[in-house]
């Protein structure tokens, strides 16, 4: 039957240049698992970019990016996929660099099998320990532990075993179960598909065949209780509403009680719907639509379970994290969660402890950083369903986003709930202006309105002002006219009372966006120097110099509050634009024409103009 | 051996495209699935189907036409439209300057109308994934790719800096006008997807089943004479080969390759004894080395 085969997926990890592409390049060359044409663009490459002086560079037929070919570095994982009479296999090649040790986290966290290599020069390093431990944290219980370049050490047997006992040791205490070492040689070729003259001594079987014989990781899913999360709710016409998922673990026939979380309302199992006809039982691994037996309120992100051994539900659960973002992580950030079909915002409210990767001791740490692993406590803003992660990856592992950048900064691997009482102790806190932003899910930004009197520069603030509260976004005006009153009552119109004025509204204005604000600013603010200063307090990027551009003799014409005649007539002094001098801004972030376009075009264009900026 | 029942091979990839498709659906906006009458897209839409059964298709197919595709493909897009909503885009400033592999050479008609042709259609249609039946066993760029490949706002693949993709969770958070490729079938073989055609009965184009069929020779490969728009250059002669394709692009870039597989099991019987690679007859990814992952760069698929 074709397909039929069991699959094993693999992960091949270790330091860096410790030879993984030239093994996993090697092992498909013996199987003959490379087509003509690519072997005799493998015999070109290696000519013009080999590291072997001409000879087969077998890392070449694995390391695909150019940037990997011209550094000679693995950087990203290759995924390949082989068959041999007995099974099919996934190999992923990770990188070994510790600054890809991400991309290695993601080649292990489906794998069956971790294909451990250790330069037989160098023995057990730090990254070799680090890829050990994210491989075992990740559930990989067995692996093949290869020690190559054996041709650089003159096959030394006593070379060999000294570090296979050094890993036995590391293995015992990341609780490995299943460990099988093998001397090879990817240049050589030694052990891989056919046995090595050169290990006499080495007497058990090659690389394939060890890799033919080992169990699939997760081979009992289907025996475990049922897990489905919902991904989606099919309703096609009134009288259809299905669950559709795919089962995580377990199995599932009508008739079955199952128990929607985090509701925990039961149900039966109606029918288990396919484009090939109703199955009379769906298994761990299949993507099924499932109908219940009676109308219950379930939708993507709950997690359909065996209604007596349902999962756990928990807003708070301690954790084990691998952080991924150059960004470190802080206690008391806010961070997407993803886990299943589920969405939540998380914080970490405490790094209970992190690791040193070289003796595996507990160290105290205040944020992760790259390629930090440490035991933290999870505050979630609503309930999930979960199940401890060394019993189901699917529902036990996690993965948290930054919420400015959108990338994935970490993921997690859940030990057990907390009860709340456990954890009203938050580590650290920090409410700084980030915080105070991110609340309010907008960035702070300063829009400063410039322009003569009577210009429109109020008029068009207040409808901005409306556009954005009516967007959801939290915002505060500070008029001219209005700090004039109070503020600002003090101060007059010569020049330097002018500047005092001015330095105050842009102090107000910065400690308003520090706390999360998006200020508007509506003043007439003539002079450029003034209107630098203000900018300099803002953060930058968060400025926006507003003109709004009007004629004098528009201005004037219109003369909404009589100004413009009382200083004509000398009873105002220090006019703008009459014995005092506006300077137009050089390069505003925004210049409204104030003529030719009415206040709510105007309003509108800044409200788009901004709405990158102030978008988290 | 457990005892437990486990599913086969090919289901468990059915699984696991089909998990693939329903998140892309749940998760973003506007999503569309590009369908290029190849084998690959004959099982995308197969999967897609079984994946929103009972219901329709939540998403649009969009076929980005060169004009240069072989009839028996447009015969097959037409099916498909008959069934789907399907949108044919073609990009207005390769249609105006009348670009043709014969005339501007692979490189830039590859350019004008594919790459650009689909960067111009996602953005004016606003699709911000685009599904497509790319395989991780195809090429070696394609091989580093994740399953939701992130592209910035440019359309532009950052293959130093992918997100990381662990277990069958996906990150589908774009910022604006970033938008994703989506892989269902990134670990699928070539092999699979016959054996899964073979399976399921999938419908696939006439060309990739062996017939004589008119062909000159050009660059190592036989090139079919599609229509009369194809251009004979000096010392080459037309003759008749019984030959079949292993990949569909456009017509005059499209090498066939001699064979006797009339049938889908002939085919996969071809497959596991051949010592060549499927792309090896596409003349479009030999143009320089690494050519795919600089196209990829671009934003071609
Ligand atoms: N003599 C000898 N050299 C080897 C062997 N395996 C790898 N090398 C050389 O070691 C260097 C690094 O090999 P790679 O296969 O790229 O190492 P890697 O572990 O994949 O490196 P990263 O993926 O970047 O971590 C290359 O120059 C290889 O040719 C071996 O068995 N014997
Ligand atoms: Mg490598």
């Amino acid at each position: 039957m074709p397909g039929a085969k069991s699959l094993l997926r693999l992960v091949a990890c270790g330091s860096v240049d410790d030879g993984k592409s030239t093994l996993i390049g090697r092992l498909l060359y013996d199987l003959g698992a490379i087509p003509d044409d690519q072997l005799e663009a493998l015999a070109r490459d290696s000519r013009s970019i080999g590291t072997r002086g001409g000879e087969l560079d077998f890392a070449l037929l694995v390391d695909g990016l150019m940037a990997e070919r011209e550094q000679g570095v693995t950087i990203d994982v290759a995924y390949r996929y082989f068959a041999t009479e007995k099974r099919t296999f996934v190999v992923a090649d990770a990188p070994g660099h510790t600054q890809y040790t991400r991309n290695m986290a993601t080649a292990a966290s489906n794998a069956d099998v971790a294909l451990l290599l250790i330069d037989a020069r160098k023995g057990v390093l730090t990254q070799t320990r680090r890829h050990a431990f994210i491989a075992s944290l990740m559930g990989v219980k067995q692996a093949v532990l290869a020690i190559t370049k054996m041709d650089l050490i003159g096959y030394d047997k006593t070379r060999y075993h000294r570090i296979v006992s050094d890993f036995v040791a590391l293995a015992e205490t990341l609780e490995i179960p299943r460990l099988a070492a093998i001397p090879v040689s990817g240049v050589g070729g030694d052990n891989i598909v056919a046995r090595s003259a050169s290990t006499p001594w080495y007497d058990g079987p090659t690389l394939i065949e060890l890799l033919e014989t080992a169990e699939p990781s997760e081979a009992d899913r289907a025996d475990r209780p049922l897990r489905m999360a919902v991904q989606s709710v099919a309703r096609p016409n009134l009288d259809f509403r299905g669950f559709s998922g795919r089962l995580s673990a377990g199995r599932v026939k009508p008739g079955d009680a199952v128990r929607v979380l985090p509701s925990g309302r039961t149900a039966n199992v109606a029918r288990i719907v396919t484009a090939d006809g109703d199955l009379p039982e769906a298994i761990a691994g299949q993507s099924v639509t499932l109908t219940l037996d009676h109308e219950i309120d379930c939708s993507r992100g709950d997690v359909i379970a065996a209604a007596d051994a349902p999962c756990e539900i928990a807003d708070q659960f301690q954790a084990t994290v691998i952080w991924m973002s150059d960004t470190p992580l802080f206690p008391g950030r806010r961070y997407g969660l993803k886990i299943g079909a589920a969405q939540a915002n998380a914080t970490i409210t405490e790094i209970r402890y992190g690791f040193d990767i070289d003796s595996f001791q507990h160290t105290p740490e205040k944020q992760l950083d790259a390629n930090g692993i440490g035991v933290c406590n999870v505050s979630l803003d609503r309930d999930i369903p979960f199940d401890p992660f060394e019993r189901n990856r699917e529902t036990g592992g996690f993965i948290l986003i930054d919420l400015d950048t959108g990338e994935t900064a970490g993921t997690g691997l859940i030990h057990f709930a907390l009860r709340r009482a456990h954890n009203v102790h938050w580590q650290a806190l920090e409410v700084d202006r980030e915080a105070h932003a991110a609340i309010k899910g907008q960035r702070p930004a300063i829009l400063w309105f410039t322009g003569l009197s009577g210009a429109g520069k109020s008029t068009i603030a207040n409808l901005v002002e409306k556009r954005l509260h009516s967007l959801g976004r939290h915002t505060v005006l500070l008029d001219g006219d209005n700090i004039r009153h109070g503020l600002n009552r003090d101060l007059g119109f010569t020049p330097a009372d002018r500047v005092e004025n001015i330095r105050r509204i842009a102090e107000v204005a910065k400690l308003m966006a520090d706390a999360g604000l998006i200020v508007l600013v509506s003043f007439i603010s003539p002079f450029r120097q003034e209107r630098e200063l203000a900018r300099g307090l803002a953060k930058q990027g968060e400025f926006f110099e507003i003109h709004v551009d009007t004629p004098l003799e528009v201005a004037e014409q219109r003369d909404v509050k009589g100004l413009y005649k009382k200083a004509r007539a000398g009873q105002l002094k220090n006019f703008t634009g009459i014995d005092s001098p506006y300077e137009p801004p050089a390069r505003p972030e925004i210049h409204i024409d104030a003529v030719n376009t009415s206040p709510a075009d105007a309003a509108e264009a800044i409200v788009k103009a901004i709405g990158a900026a102030i978008s988290r | 051996m457990a005892s437990s029942p486990r599913l086969t091979h090919l289901q468990s990839l059915e699984a696991e495209s089909i998990h693939i498709l329903r998140e892309t659906a749940a998760e973003l906006q506007r999503p569309v699935l590009l369908y290029s009458m190849g084998k690959d897209s004959a099982v995308l839409l197969h999967l897609a189907k079984k994946a929103f059964f009972p219901g329709k298709l939540p998403f649009p197919l969009l076929h980005v036409d060169t004009t240069w595709k072989f009839r028996d493909m447009y015969a097959m897009r037409d099916r498909a439209a008959a069934e789907h909503e399907l949108i044919v885009y073609r990009n207005p400033d390769a249609a105006a300057r009348n670009i043709n592999p014969f005339e501007h050479g692979s490189e830039l008609h590859t350019q004008l109308w594919k790459t650009e042709g689909l960067r111009r259609a996602l953005a004016e249609y606003g699709f911000d994934a685009a599904i497509g039946g790319a395989r991780r066993d195809e090429e070696k760029s394609r091989a580093k790719e994740r399953i939701f490949s992130l592209r910035s706002a440019h359309q532009r693949w950052d293959p130093k800096n992918q997100r990381p993709e662990l277990w069958s969770l996906y990150n589908t958070r774009v910022r604006p006008g970033e938008s994703f490729r989506v892989f269902p079938l990134s670990n699928w073989t070539e092999l699979d997807v016959w054996q899964y055609i073979e399976a399921e009965r999938i419908p696939v184009a006439p060309l990739y089943f062996s017939a004589e069929r008119r062909v000159v020779r050009r660059s190592g490969a036989w090139i079919m004479m599609d229509d009369e728009r194809m251009q004979i250059e000096a010392g080459e002669q037309p003759e008749m080969r019984r030959v079949r394709f292993r990949t569909l692009g456009c017509y005059p870039l499209s090498g066939a390759v001699e064979s006797e597989a009339e049938s889908v099991g002939d085919i996969i019987r071809e497959i596991a004894e051949s010592r060549a690679s499927e792309r090896q007859g596409r003349l479009i990814d030999q143009d320089t080395p690494s050519s795919m992952e600089k196209k990829k760069q671009d934003g071609y698929f």
